[in-house]
């Protein structure tokens, strides 16, 4: 369960990216953030794995209040929730497996424990036979699809993305919304923002619309609302 | 922590030791130079301490006691130096005693004062000690004034004179290491800039999936620490040789009761535990600076 109320954000450089935005998500929801660019989207998203705090309101994630949260409990909030990224973020010196791996390796996860999840997720994702592979030997999909079993390898309840298939062709983009969806499936809540509007039309899910930092409309089975 | 958790910090540090080439081996080469200088700074200063304790302690007044003096009158004199607050102790020693200290003290060549026995030329002496070597000046300007007193002398101006180089020595020395230590901490913390750099990336997804600022933190500390080790190795063993050698060569000249080196062990042991104990705060205090300013975590 994701909460905001009133939640305000102003930059250093004085831009009001968030004018008031109150909102819920239950859990196991599925949830598109769309509207044009500079609105307000990433800085949403941000709101909730407490990449920025929110000048005023509270954001309240499984009963924890993130504009509260001491720095310190920051990484543990963060081994609840999942990031994807336009981006990928993949290390290039690592091979598929190691990418995930790290993520559990850095959080002090036991080998064996790491070896089981690793091999776990890559099959879901459909990679496991590629696991000694470096990024680079890859397509943009593949890539993406190691960013996301990096992930949901630690089991997060909520897997928020931003722009995830920014990068990819339409073909590769829909391979990456079933993914989402199969997460989704197994309960998951999933918040993404995006500008990809044949998607959002056709999957008809929960849609969120943001422009200058307001929400303008939140429909239960949306569209995307704008020319591409 | 996890020993596998160490390992991956250690490896990690490691990897980066040799990532930074250059960097690398110039904080290495200005931790070596710093404490070597360090070292031998320190060497010096704690064996002239040790001689100006050795000289302190042996700062006496010499009460040369008139010819004429009766017993009684050396009594009088002995009660009247007593008397001054400042003065600790006061020894009597009889022109006979004096006599074979002098030839105790020129060896061999001192039995030719033995002719001095029958008609000895030498007077009776009272040493006193100040309580505070400071206040030995004062102290025989006060028995110069007393009956008896044929002559005082003590050996002031040596004693000052050594004291006052070696605080000049001290400061210019205290400076110089100072100015070092900063460079070595500087270049310390530029080499892990520069790690941080190459690694902004990892940085960053370790942020994302959850480490702690502890576990992000930990290799660049190790690499840290490292440079600031394997910096003192080569100043240690090189004072550790020295000194040896050179106590090995002076210890026979060197007869003078006062004028003794600090003996190797457990001296040496002593500087060698400083040296790194200083090089490995270098490292990690150098690597501590940047990773306050670069990592903000
Ligand atoms: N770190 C930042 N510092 C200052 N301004 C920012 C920062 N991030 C975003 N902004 C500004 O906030 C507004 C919203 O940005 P963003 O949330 O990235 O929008 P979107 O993702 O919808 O394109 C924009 O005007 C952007 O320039
Ligand atoms: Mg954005």
């Amino acid at each position: 369960m994701i909460e905001m109320k009133d939640v305000y954000k102003t930059y250093p450089n004085g831009v009001i990216a968030l004018n008031g935005i109150s909102v819920r998500i239950k859990q196991g929801e599925f949830v598109y953030v769309v509207g044009p660019s500079g609105a307000g989207k990433s800085t949403f998203i941000k709101m909730m794995y407490r990449e920025e705090k929110p000048t005023s309101g509270s954001i309240v994630i499984n009963g924890v209040n993130l504009a509260k949260l001491k720095d310190s409990r920051v990484p543990l909030l963060r081994r609840h929730i999942g990031v994807v990224f336009q981006d990928f973020k993949l290390l290039p010196k690592l091979t598929v497996y190691e990418n995930v791996a790290f993520a559990l390796e850095v959080i002090e996860e036991s080998p064996k424990v790491i070896k089981k999840k690793v091999m776990e997720v890559l099959d879901l994702v459909g990679l496991k036979n590629k696991a000694r592979f470096y990024p680079n030997e890859l397509s943009g999909g593949e890539q993406q699809r190691v960013s996301i079993a990096r992930s949901i390898v630690n089991s997060p309840k909520i897997v928020i993305a931003d722009e995830p298939t920014g990068n990819l062709d339409p073909e590769n983009s829909w391979g990456i919304m079933e993914l989402f969806e199969q997460i989704n499936d197994r309960g998951t809540t999933i918040v993404m923002a995006t500008h990809n509007r044949e998607i959002v039309n056709t999957m008809k899910k929960r849609v969120i619309a943001i422009e200058s930092g307001k929400i303008v409309r939140d429909e239960a089975r949306g569209e995307y609302g704008y020319e591409a | 922590m996890r020993l596998s958790t160490l390992r991956r910090h250690a490896r990690e540090s490691l990897k980066s030791l040799g990532r930074n080439g250059w960097m690398t081996f110039a904080s290495i080469s200005a931790v070596t130079v710093t404490l070597l200088l360090v070292g031998v700074f320190l060497v010096i200063m704690f064996n002239m301490n040790h001689f100006a304790n050795k000289i302190e302690n042996d700062v006496e007044i010499r009460v040369y006691i008139d010819l004429t003096a009766t017993d009684k009158d050396k009594q009088a004199l002995k009660a009247q130096i007593e008397g001054i607050s400042e003065v600790k102790d006061v020894q009597y020693s009889s022109k006979e005693q004096e006599l074979q200290n002098l030839i105790k003290s020129f060896g061999e060549e001192g039995s030719s004062f033995r002719l001095f026995e029958q008609d000895n030329p030498l007077s009776d002496v009272y040493i006193v000690k100040a309580a505070k070597p400071t206040d030995t000046m004062k102290v025989a300007k006060k028995i110069e004034t007393f009956k008896f007193a044929h002559k005082v002398r003590y050996g002031k101006g040596q004693v000052e004179k050594l004291f006052k180089t070696l605080r000049i020595a001290r400061n210019v020395g205290l400076g110089l290491i100072v100015g070092l230590l900063f460079t070595a901490m500087f270049l310390i913390s530029n080499t892990i800039k520069i790690t941080i750099f190459a690694r902004r990336r990892e940085i960053e997804i370790m942020r994302l999936v959850g480490a702690t600022n502890g576990f992000i933190r930990w290799p660049f500390f190790l690499e840290g620490l490292w440079l600031g080790v394997i910096g003192a190795i080569v100043p240690i063993s090189l004072i550790l040789f020295v000194y040896y050698n050179i106590y090995a060569f002076l210890k026979p000249k060197l007869t003078v009761p006062f004028l003794q080196l600090l003996p190797f062990n457990p001296f040496m042991w002593e500087i060698s535990f400083v040296l790194l104990m200083l090089g490995a705060c270098i490292g990690v205090w150098g690597s501590m600076m940047s990773v306050r300013k670069f990592l903000k975590v």
